[in-house]
């Protein structure tokens, strides 16, 4: 059993005035973004360093969250190197050094699934000619053309003559060769070390306490800051009094970082939260003290029938088909706000003097982190740098997001040349995210009387990401991103459904709440709206589901692909087993093709999810082992967010704090998950995010076949299935 | 001041006894290991072992442990990350971002000195720590992998 000790979360407060005697041991880690090996043998280009003793350190630009990225990429440029992928390390270059070298590392941004199918070329590139550079050093030395020579796992070898050297010996000669003008990649069905399942490079050290996150780093004479925003979204601090606690242990420092915000600086971390309880702090709650979830349902509701929207996909005439013969069906469904709730809460670790900034954080976005960080430094970005770690999660909160940073930096830069390691409470981060934006969708189909879908109205009324985040993204005041999935064409969010009138929508409604980019982002909740409403449409007309979506898909036959596959696999064309019902869900995103089937019973008003069947098109599948380890994660964090996935404002504020009120799925509500991952080449896609969308609508509409309950407001918890 | 037996060393630790003990580990035993995620005993990520049961130390007060009582933790479950429950975690891949990981670990060895044949059902009840990346069906998977008694030693 685990003992889970009853006490509340208030428990320790009333203790916290007790004089505290504490020493800080000081012990040290290696801060990783240091480029050690530099030390001992130079580089032979911007992604591989070669050692003497055959390490091959491969640089990696993207961050690591969970999602395997950087094995994949090591796995790219390993296969071009044709290194010994045994002796393969990573590190990651820092964004200052990026941005002296004339981005040389391209974007060190991490999301949108984009980790690898967005750099690919450009790091297969670095290792083929890196490949080409040490052949060129051996053959000078051996004087024979390059051509002659051949390469396998780090032993370049000379046929004719009978000779071979290794990388590591040629290492220096190669760093001091002029790169080729051009290299030829290889046909990724020549690889043998992309394309397979291999083991991620940094397992080992999360099995036994040594993986340093962001918020377990220690420097010597660091100090820690506890941090409370004002929980009303807009809401400032009135006034504190800071003389209230600066005599409790271990306090150093009271910092009221900017007008809604205040941190405590003490020795430890404990010390400064428990002194951050105890300050005496008055709010002005602002103008949105008043905000309520319910309020903002009834301004989305109002986004469905307003006249003016932005159209996302049109074809046909809609209205007028919708004005003319045959039956209407129609549907309204709503998508509440989440919070990411990343297992490791927001830290940020700065030192700050007038001369330079230096930041350690787990980030999606480090060149993000920098430009955040000499903002706030008030010094030019080339006095300051940026050191990554691996993120205890991200999900979208820690890329276009640095406001830990900015935190951070403006807490170190009132104790110049002290670190300051500042760590969010996990209250703290319930109250202060990044949310997933809150949508309705009003869908209205006509079926003639055949009962073919001959029209199509899909009004999506809510909250633009774009327009509070990124306002330069948007297009005369359209957000495109409100339709992924949903769009006519192009490579990454292509609707998989022909249907000859066809409008979709978005009457722009922004309440004041702050969304952000969370995994799936809009494919969330506008696959569960068009495949729930399918589902629903099907069974209007008296048609299977799959047999109803089919007709639609001819024009389509990627999504068709993976759709068929989990049809097949799960059984569609048998009877599920007794007491078991089956639905279906397929879209296109983040430039990948997916599809879900799952297989649910309801007992007693309890829903089982028994068994899911997945199946993702990415184009080209550089791990697959991976692959799978992100469908199956995606099912985690889909259905969890369907399930339970609820962020409630009231006064203003979210009401959830923490994971007592903020349920998220846990292990007996996790289904097993097949996957089947059908790279059909020729185009590359994400796989980080595209199955979160399809996880909801194949589990309700399965829902539905088992009791016929349609469930259209999200999440499930507020419903009754019995 | 409070004297804590941690990992087989007993040692006098500096501290206020109404610090929880995950802070304690983490900020002057300088044992990171353990995971801070929610400082209300919901998540698991603190979980360590004390007499061999999974505990959650972020909501223990260090006043309420003896110098008797034996606390583990993820870097003293095995000198080497040698534990059958460490090497099956390694044999199937089990962590994406990790964070969790320990405290998953630390439940499940927890688990299986217990039950060393837990049931699909008694995973499910006894292993309700929180992973948001969803490495849940492996987590099951390398329980019954350990429990096996077949663990590999490596999976190089």
């Amino acid at each position: 059993m685990t003992f889970v000790p009853a006490v509340s979360r208030r428990h320790f407060i009333a203790g916290s005035l007790a004089a505290m005697g504490g020493l800080t041991l000081g012990f040290h880690v290696p801060l990783p973004g240091r480029a050690a090996a530099e030390e001992t043998a130079p580089e032979i280009n911007a992604w591989v360093v070669v050692k003497p003793d055959e390490t091959v350190i491969i640089r990696i630009a993207r961050s690591e969250m969970g999602q395997g990225t950087l094995t994949g990429l090591a796995q790219l440029v390993a296969e071009e190197l044709e290194c010994d992928w045994a002796r393969v390390t990573t590190e990651y270059p820092t964004p200052a050094a990026n941005l002296a070298r004339n981005r040389v590392w391209g974007s060190f941004s991490t999301g949108g699934s984009r980790g690898i199918r967005e750099s690919h070329e450009y790091v297969r590139k670095g290792g083929a000619t890196a490949r080409a550079m040490l052949v060129a050093a051996a053959a000078a030395e051996w004087k024979v053309a390059p051509a002659e020579c051949t390469v396998a796992k780090g032993v370049i070898s000379h046929g004719a003559s009978g000779r071979s050297t290794t990388y590591g010996k040629v290492t220096a000669a190669a760093a001091q060769m002029a790169p080729p003008a051009d290299v030829t990649l290889k046909d990724p069905k020549d690889w043998t070390i992309a394309g397979k399942p291999l083991p991620r490079l940094d397992t080992a050290d999360k099995l036994t306490g040594k993986q340093v996150y962001g918020i377990d780093l220690q420097q010597p004479g660091m100090l820690n800051a506890a941090i409370k925003a004002c929980p009303v979204f807009g809401g400032k601090i009135r006034s504190f009094d800071a003389s209230a606690i600066t005599a409790m242990p271990g306090v150093r420092k009271v910092v009221q970082v900017d007008e809604a915000t205040v941190a405590v600086v003490a020795d430890t971390w404990w010390r400064a939260k428990t002194a951050l309880d105890a300050l005496p702090i008055t709010w002005d709650d602002g103008p949105n003290k008043d905000l309520t979830s319910a309020a903002i349902a009834d301004m989305l509701a109002q986004g469905l029938e307003a006249q003016e929207a932005f159209i996302g996909n049109e074809n046909g005439d809609a209205h007028k088909a919708l004005a003319g013969p045959g039956r209407q069906v129609t549907a309204t469904y709503a998508y509440p706000y989440q919070n990411h709730a990343t297992m490791e809460p927001m830290n940020a670790t700065a030192v700050w003097t007038a001369e330079k900034c230096e930041v350690w954080v787990p980030t999606q976005n480090g060149e993000g982190s920098l430009a955040a960080a000499a903002e706030a430094a008030g010094l030019p970005a080339q006095q300051c740098d940026i050191h990554k770690i691996h993120l205890g999660g991200g999900f979208g909160r820690r890329g276009a997001f640095q406001d830990y940073v900015r935190q951070a930096v403006l807490i170190a830069k009132e104790l110049p040349g002290i670190p300051v390691k500042l760590i969010w409470s996990r209250e703290e981060d319930m109250l202060h995210g990044a949310y997933h934006p809150t949508t309705q969708c009003k869908l209205t189909g006509v079926l003639d009387e055949q009962n073919n879908l001959t029209a199509l109205h899909m009004r999506i009324s809510g909250q633009s990401i774009l327009a509070a985040v990124r306002p330069d993204g948007m297009q005369n005041g359209k957000d495109p991103v409100v339709f992924q999935g949903l769009l006519a064409t192009g490579p990454e969010n292509e609707f998989g459904y022909s249907i000859d009138n066809l409008l979709v929508d978005h009457a722009m409604r922004n309440p004041p709440v702050p969304p952000g980019f969370w995994r799936g982002v809009n494919l969330n909740q506008n696959a569960l709206y068009v495949e729930c409403f399918m589902d629903e449409l099907a069974h209007a007309a008296g048609q299977d589901p799959l047999a109803f979506r089919r007709k639609l898909m001819a024009k389509h036959p990627k999504h068709l692909a993976v759709l068929n596959a989990v049809a097949e696999r799960i059984g569609w064309d048998k009877p599920a087993p007794q007491g078991v019902h089956r639905g279906l869900a397929q879209i296109m995103g983040f430039a990948s093709y997916v599809a879900a089937a799952a297989e649910v019973s309801v007992t007693d008003g309890r829903l089982k999810i028994h068994r899911i069947v997945a199946a993702t098109d990415p184009g080209h599948a550089v791990n697959p082992a991976q692959i799978e380890r992100q469908v199956e994660g995606s099912f985690a964090y889909g259905l969890s967010a369907s399930l339970y996935g609820e962020c409630v404002v009231a006064q203003g504020r979210m009401e959830q704090e923490n994971f007592d009120t903020y349920e998220v799925m846990r292990m007996a509500d996790m289904p097993p998950v097949e996957t089947i991952v059908l790279p059909s080449g020729g185009f590359w896609g994400g796989v980080g995010e595209p199955t979160i969308a399809v996880a909801a609508p194949a589990v309700l509409n399965a829902l539905f076949a088992a009791t016929g309950k349609r469930i259209r407001t999200m999440p499930l918890k507020n419903h009754s299935l019995a | 001041m409070a004297r804590l037996t941690i990992n087989g060393t007993t040692r006098d630790i500096d501290v206020d006894p109404d610090t929880p003990l995950l802070w304690a580990l983490r900020e002057q035993a300088g044992l990171t290991g353990t995971k801070y995620g929610c400082g209300i005993a919901q998540c698991g990520s603190c979980t360590v072992h004390v007499d061999g049961v999974a505990t959650r130390s972020c909501s223990m007060p260090v006043s309420a442990f003896t110098p008797e009582q034996q606390i583990v933790t993820i870097e003293g479950l095995s000198p080497d990350g040698s534990h059958p429950v460490q090497r099956a975690w390694l044999a199937l891949d089990v962590p994406q971002c990790g964070y969790c990981q320990a405290g998953m670990i630390m439940a499940a060895a927890a688990l299986i000195a217990q039950n060393p044949k837990p049931s699909d059902a008694d995973i499910d009840a006894e292993m309700t720590n929180i992973c948001r990346c969803g490495t849940y069906n492996r987590v099951r998977a390398a329980i019954k992998l350990a429990a096996s008694g077949e663990t590999p030693a490596s999976n190089g």
